[in-house]
């Protein structure tokens, strides 16, 4: 099993509760804005506590039962829908941030490869275009040798050119390492593709 | 224009007094920014009016409780000689105390907004790629709220160089140990023909205050930083 999530946690007037279980390498999300989906994300990497509930992922337990599992212990490869990357590093530096967390089952240069990085190593990161600094987010999290990835609305923020090219990479990911993922989407056409199980969330 | 020994040593002191209290303050007001910008405790509210309090009460009224402290029958002032045999009074080392406490209200709030503008999500993001606590501070936290810090450095810098009501009522005005700046001014003034040396110090206030500002912003800019000290 690859995930296994049973949480509720109320933020202000909203209250999420989402219990879903998952067997595939990719597992959608999907659900309007505004329907908890980044909440959801944040609680499995530990970056919110839930009120209860249980988080089990590739068989380790995260959350429940007593137990909180420190976020830098998660080995959650997030990758955040505004790509998040440190601005006061170069491309470079973001990429190996989380590197020392044992050896990955990739490396830097084929991270670099993968997602035709290698003209970007010693930009800033305020110099980026969004496909751009997508690409170094999802390399900076593939880098930090993950257990799972957890996917924000990757393609939000780019036109269908760029979506596609990103999507492919996705694809390789998914099948090449076999990660588990956790995808979040709004977008059905997106999910028809990349997912082989789809969790809908309701608002 | 040429400066005299005496207006070099008055200059050298300036500096000593100054530096020396701002790098000793600076770890204690980073130390209270962090815990005003990100700390959830009762009892902050009142830390903030306290550490405010040197920007709001009369200078002379805080030398006077630095008097009462630190003087040789004071609380601290007694504890401190009895067991290292340090007294502040009339020395330079005091001061630079109380440059330092003038200086502090100013260097807390600089620190504070930038540590306050340090986007939470990005330590979050460090947390997930396998940092720490103490690693996303060192990484993330501390390096982009470093304008803050440079800024309230050259701000309790020109603070404790312009200080003046709470030295000369704390550790009065003694040629060589606490005749800073604005007080060899004060005294030159009360001479009849003091006119010149007047002068002269006014000059080199004036270039010291605009040097510091001047040179913090070159660094600041020089680092790729988008914040401004000035």
């Amino acid at each position: 099993m690859s995930f296994d999530v049973a949480v509720e946690k109320k933020l202000g007037d909203a209250e999420i509760a989402v219990a879903f279980k998952s067997f595939t390498g990719l597992t959608a999300l999907l659900g309007p804005s505004g329907s908890g989906k980044t909440s959801i994300l944040n609680m499995i990497a530990g970056l919110i506590t839930p009120d209860s509930g249980h988080i089990i992922v590739g068989g380790e337990l995260l959350f429940g039962n007593g137990t909180d599992v420190r976020p830098e212990r998660r080995h959650a490869g997030y990758v955040f829908q505004d790509a998040r990357l440190f601005p006061h590093l170069r491309v470079r530096a973001n990429l190996l941030y989380g590197a020392r967390r044992g050896v990955s089952r990739i490396g830097l240069e084929e991270v670099v490869d993968l997602f035709g990085l290698d003209q970007l190593l010693d930009r800033w990161p305020r110099t980026l275009s969004g496909g751009e600094a997508q690409r170094v987010a999802i390399g900076r999290a593939l880098l930090s040798n993950p257990s799972f990835l957890l996917l924000d609305e990757p393609l939000a923020s780019l036109d269908q050119a760029r979506a596609d090219e990103i999507m492919g990479m996705i694809e390789r990911v998914r099948d090449e390492l076999k990660l588990p993922i956790l995808y979040v989407s709004h977008n059905q056409a997106e999910v028809d593709r990349l997912a082989a199980q789809v969790v809908a969330i309701r608002r | 224009m040429t400066l005299s020994p005496d207006d070099w040593e008055v200059i050298r002191l300036s500096l000593k007094v100054a530096i020396v209290g701002v790098v000793m303050t600076l770890p204690i007001a980073f130390g209270l920014a962090y815990l005003l910008a990100r700390g959830r405790f009762p009892g902050r509210i009142l830390l903030d009016a306290i550490v405010h309090l040197p920007l709001v009460l009369p200078p002379v009224v805080t030398g006077w409780l630095l008097l009462i402290a630190f003087g040789r029958t004071g609380p601290i002032g007694a504890w401190l000689d009895r067991w290292f045999g340090v007294t502040l009074m009339f020395r330079w080392t005091g001061a630079a105390l109380a440059a330092a406490v003038m200086a502090l209200p100013l260097m807390v709030r600089a620190m504070r907004l930038s540590i306050e503008a340090v986007d939470r999500r990005l330590e979050g993001a460090a947390r997930t790629l396998g940092a720490g606590r103490w690693r996303t501070f060192a990484t993330i936290t501390l390096p982009l709220s470093l304008p803050g810090i440079f800024a309230g450095l050259v701000l309790g810098f020109a603070r404790s160089i312009g200080e003046f009501g709470a030295t000369i009522s704390f550790v009065s005005n003694i040629p060589g140990q606490t005749r800073t700046l604005p007080i060899a001014i004060y005294t030159a003034l009360q001479l009849p023909d003091g006119e010149s040396n007047v002068v002269r110090l006014a000059i080199v206030s004036v270039v010291l205050s605009l040097g510091a500002l001047v040179a913090s912003e070159w660094l600041v800019r020089r680092q790729g930083g988008r914040a401004h000290v000035l």
